[in-house]
């Protein structure tokens, strides 16, 4: 009987203090780390879209969290760990089918364009392999004062009827229109803002240009990163989606002979713009933070050439003086 | 030391042997349906990677089933079959009857009412926080705790009733597996330390542990128990057996924040966890050579023997996938590898190729033993070339596939571009895994033949006679 109690007994016992202390007593302290500056608590209707979120298992194929690696740079800065001070159950994950969402409200800020993605993602991006949540709108026979339709392109629309978002959606897309890293304070003065060391490069500030003043505009890069970057909402055909996200073919600014307007259009983003006489309730991002001046003249010359446009292209100083004049 | 599995039988009544074997039946049965609703589900979700509209709604939905796929295979297969193969090691090596037989079927119960609350919450969205291998709502994985702490009652119980001085190795592994797991199930489901990040570092702790700490040694213990038995040879080292025990409980509880390189969890947690996954190398290569060692020399019983050859892919499996867990540990190779499908290749590497091969090598070992009746030639060859070659394709795809993907991302590639390249990949990986699920079906054709079947040798006589041969 003692042999049974020294194996069954000493071995549970140890692995009782290697659990203590792997688990618990990280557990406890990593607990207590306080919010970081600028993060906050969410509302009743993030917190309910939040359960959403987990109820469906978006996290399966969606990260929280922005690795100091430079192929990380898309999703934002490196995740700190003031930054889940109120992310219970954590959502991190570990699998990323699809993009990191740690900062898609800045870098999705268009509630129309969520409405549409998740009816059926494909709508919007033809390559997407996300199920689609359309049972979490309803169809109904008319527009009613205080409910905007989802305005889906005729392929995925339904034969009869406008759809509308049930409250399941509502609050899911409020959840993930909070998910914005507020911005860390500069080194040496945060406290729980201290970014995981890494032999790779830190990412917070826009990276600077590889080939500043080149000029010449690449046009496979430029369409490389409008695919990354503007394609979910005004396409790969640049025709946008109409009612919701205005086409760049044939577009006023972008075939101006002066680039000013096209030029902070990509480095500020947009809000209650109108195009052609269309008013579009959709914000544009801007870009101006994590793109630098090479990148966006080289979106910008590819959009002024793509599509049978045919603007006058932009050199870099040009996006440089642009970005200097401020917003 | 060194300890034979011959056991006198005196104590034990034919009655007995038939209430462990039926036992034992039970709990592979169960086992093998849930293995073939987990794979089957695992199918569906494999073809929704190239057909996303496919099975649309809400109940159908890729999120919900694929922690009913996990969970599925974890607690329902997996979890079953091992508990059902430890309760007959148990008894046998110790040369007595259970301690309880109703205490065994209670467990039964309560696994298989754990394992089916547990899909039917997540399939209704009670999903406790993604948080993997925990997504039970915690009430669900109470019950879960208390099979297995039954489990752990019952199993010290028979143990200690055994007819010789030595406790045999193999119930070493399999009462220290299910101790150790109520512990992790325990911390897993208080609350008081798993806010925010705190909540991280319980993930990685847990995440690694239930595989670890639950199926590693179970499945280790069912080695060392089937391959003497096939092979009617003592296992080569007992001491390197014992060395490895302790080594592993040591170390394997430490690795777990690997699953979080480059998170905001602390940079001395993560690099800790690096330390002892290379130190991981010493159990794993010593309990590997221990076995390969025994089977040494002996090639022609492993070809003629389909146990024999379950339990080699078993033991190449443990090798390899825990060798290459080492290797992605490394923060260079996670920086291509970690959040791709390369980690799903490695965990079906590691829970196919490693857990489930086992665990056939030992229902096919034990259960002709403990019945009398035999699967067919035919079946088991079937079963065997299907799983492994579905296997085999299904991990080579998704590993090529997350290179890729982890590589696009490095080139700075548009990220949808990640999604397309891989697409070829998965469609490879459906072949595999519908090759995978193919070889379930006839598995389960091969327990009902071992179960119901025709009898081809006297109950348990035929294992009576073997152990008085080791």
């Amino acid at each position: 009987m003692s042999k049974l109690v020294l194996i069954a007994g000493g071995s549970t016992l140890v692995y009782a203090c290697l659990a203590l202390l792997m688990g618990v007593l990280p557990g406890i302290e990593l607990s207590k780390t306080p919010p970081g500056p600028g993060v906050l608590p969410l509302t009743a209707l993030q917190i309910e879209g939040r359960e959403v979120y987990v109820a469906n298992g978006c996290s399966y194929c969606h990260t929280q969290q922005v690795r100091p690696l430079p192929q990380d740079k898309i999703f934002g800065r490196p995740s700190a760990p003031g930054d889940f001070a109120y992310q219970t159950p954590e959502l991190l994950g570990s699998e990323r089918t699809g993009p990191d969402l740690t900062n898609v409200g800045v870098r999705q800020p268009s509630a129309v364009w969520q409405y549409i993605h998740l009816y059926n993602p494909r709508a919007v991006v033809p390559e997407s392999i996300m199920p689609a949540f359309d049972w979490m709108f309803k169809v109904v026979d008319q527009e009613s004062p205080g409910m905007a339709p989802v305005p889906l392109p005729k392929a995925y629309a339904p034969v009869r009827g406008v759809v509308v978002p049930g409250h399941q959606a509502e609050a899911l897309v409020a959840y993930l229109l909070s998910l914005k890293q507020p911005a860390l304070p500069t080194a040496g003065n945060g406290e729980g803002a201290t970014v995981i060391p890494s032999a790779s490069t830190a990412a917070s500030a826009p990276p600077a240009d590889s080939a500043a003043g080149a000029g010449s505009h690449d046009v496979i890069k430029g369409k490389a990163l409008f695919t990354a970057n503007c394609a979910a909402c005004h396409q790969v055909n640049g025709e946008g989606l109409p009612g919701a996200f205005p086409s760049l073919k044939g577009n006023a600014a972008v075939n101006n002979d002066d680039p000013a307007t096209h030029i902070r259009a990509v480095l500020h983003g947009l809000q209650g713009a109108q195009v052609g006489g269309v008013a579009y309730s959709s914000p544009m991002p801007a870009f101006g933070g994590t793109l630098s001046d090479t990148d966006i003249a080289n979106i910008i010359d590819y959009e002024r050439s793509a599509w049978g446009n045919h603007g006058r292209l932009v050199t870099v100083e040009q996006v440089a003086a642009e970005r200097a004049k401020g917003k | 030391m060194q300890t034979s599995i011959a056991a006198h039988h005196s104590s034990v009544s034919e009655k007995d042997d038939r209430a462990l074997a039926s036992m034992f039946g039970a709990y592979t049965i169960t086992a093998t349906l849930w293995l073939l609703f987990a794979t089957a589900i695992g199918v569906l979700l494999a073809y929704k990677f190239g057909a996303p509209d496919f099975a649309p709604g809400e109940w159908l939905t890729f999120g919900r089933l694929r922690p009913i796929h996990t969970n599925a295979t974890f607690y329902g297969w997996a979890s079953l079959a091992l508990v059902g193969l430890a309760y007959y090691v148990a008894a046998r090596s110790s040369g007595t009857r259970l301690y309880s037989v109703k205490l065994g079927w209670i467990g039964l119960v309560l696994f298989n009412v754990a394992a089916v609350a547990g899909t039917i919450a997540l399939d209704l969205g009670y999903n406790d926080g993604n948080l993997e291998y925990r997504e039970w709502p915690w009430p669900i994985r109470l019950i879960f705790l208390a099979a297995l702490v039954i489990t752990a009652w019952n199993l010290i119980g028979t143990v200690a009733r055994r007819n010789t001085e030595d406790i045999y190795l193999s119930n070493w592994y399999t009462i220290g597996g299910v101790l150790w797991t109520c512990i992790i199930a325990l911390v897993a489901i208080l609350p008081w330390y798993q806010y925010g990040l705190g909540q991280v570092s319980v993930s990685g702790y847990y995440m690694h542990n239930a595989v670890g700490m639950w199926f590693t040694p179970l499945v280790l213990g069912i080695f060392y128990y089937a391959l003497p038995k096939l092979l009617s040879r003592p296992i080569y080292s007992y001491a390197l057996g014992v060395f490895a025990f302790w080594t592993n409980l040591v170390f394997y509880p430490i690795i777990g924040a690997h699953h979080f390189l480059f998170s905001p969890l602390p940079w001395w947690l993560q690099t800790t966890a690096i330390v002892f996954s290379v130190a991981m190398l010493v159990p794993v290569w010593g309990g590997s050579a221990n076995f390969l060692l025994t089977m040494r020399g002996r090639l022609r019983d492993l070809v003629q023997s389909y146990p024999l050859m379950f339990i080699f892919v078993g033991v190449i499996g443990y090798l390899v996938g825990s060798t290459q867990g080492t290797f992605e540990a490394f923060r260079s190779l996670q920086e291509v590898w970690h959040m791709t499908n390369f980690t799903v290749g490695h965990s079906h590497l590691t829970m196919y190729g490693f857990v489930t091969f086992a665990i056939w090598g030992g229902v096919y070992a034990l259960l002709p033993l403990a019945t009398g009746k035999a699967p067919g030639a035919l079946g088991l060859s079937l079963h065997f070339w299907m799983a492994v070659v579905g296997s085999f394709i299904y991990v080579i795809s998704l590993s090529i596939g997350g290179t890729i993907q982890g590589l696009d991302w490095i080139h700075g590639a548009p990220f949808i571009q990640s999604v397309v390249d891989i697409q070829p990949f998965w469609v490879w990986r459906g072949v595999g895994g519908l090759l995978m699920f193919l070889s379930h079906i006839v598995f389960a054709w091969n327990v009902w033949r071992m179960s119901f079947g025709p009898s081809t040798t006297a109950p348990l006589a035929s294992a009576h006679a073997d152990e008085a041969v080791a």
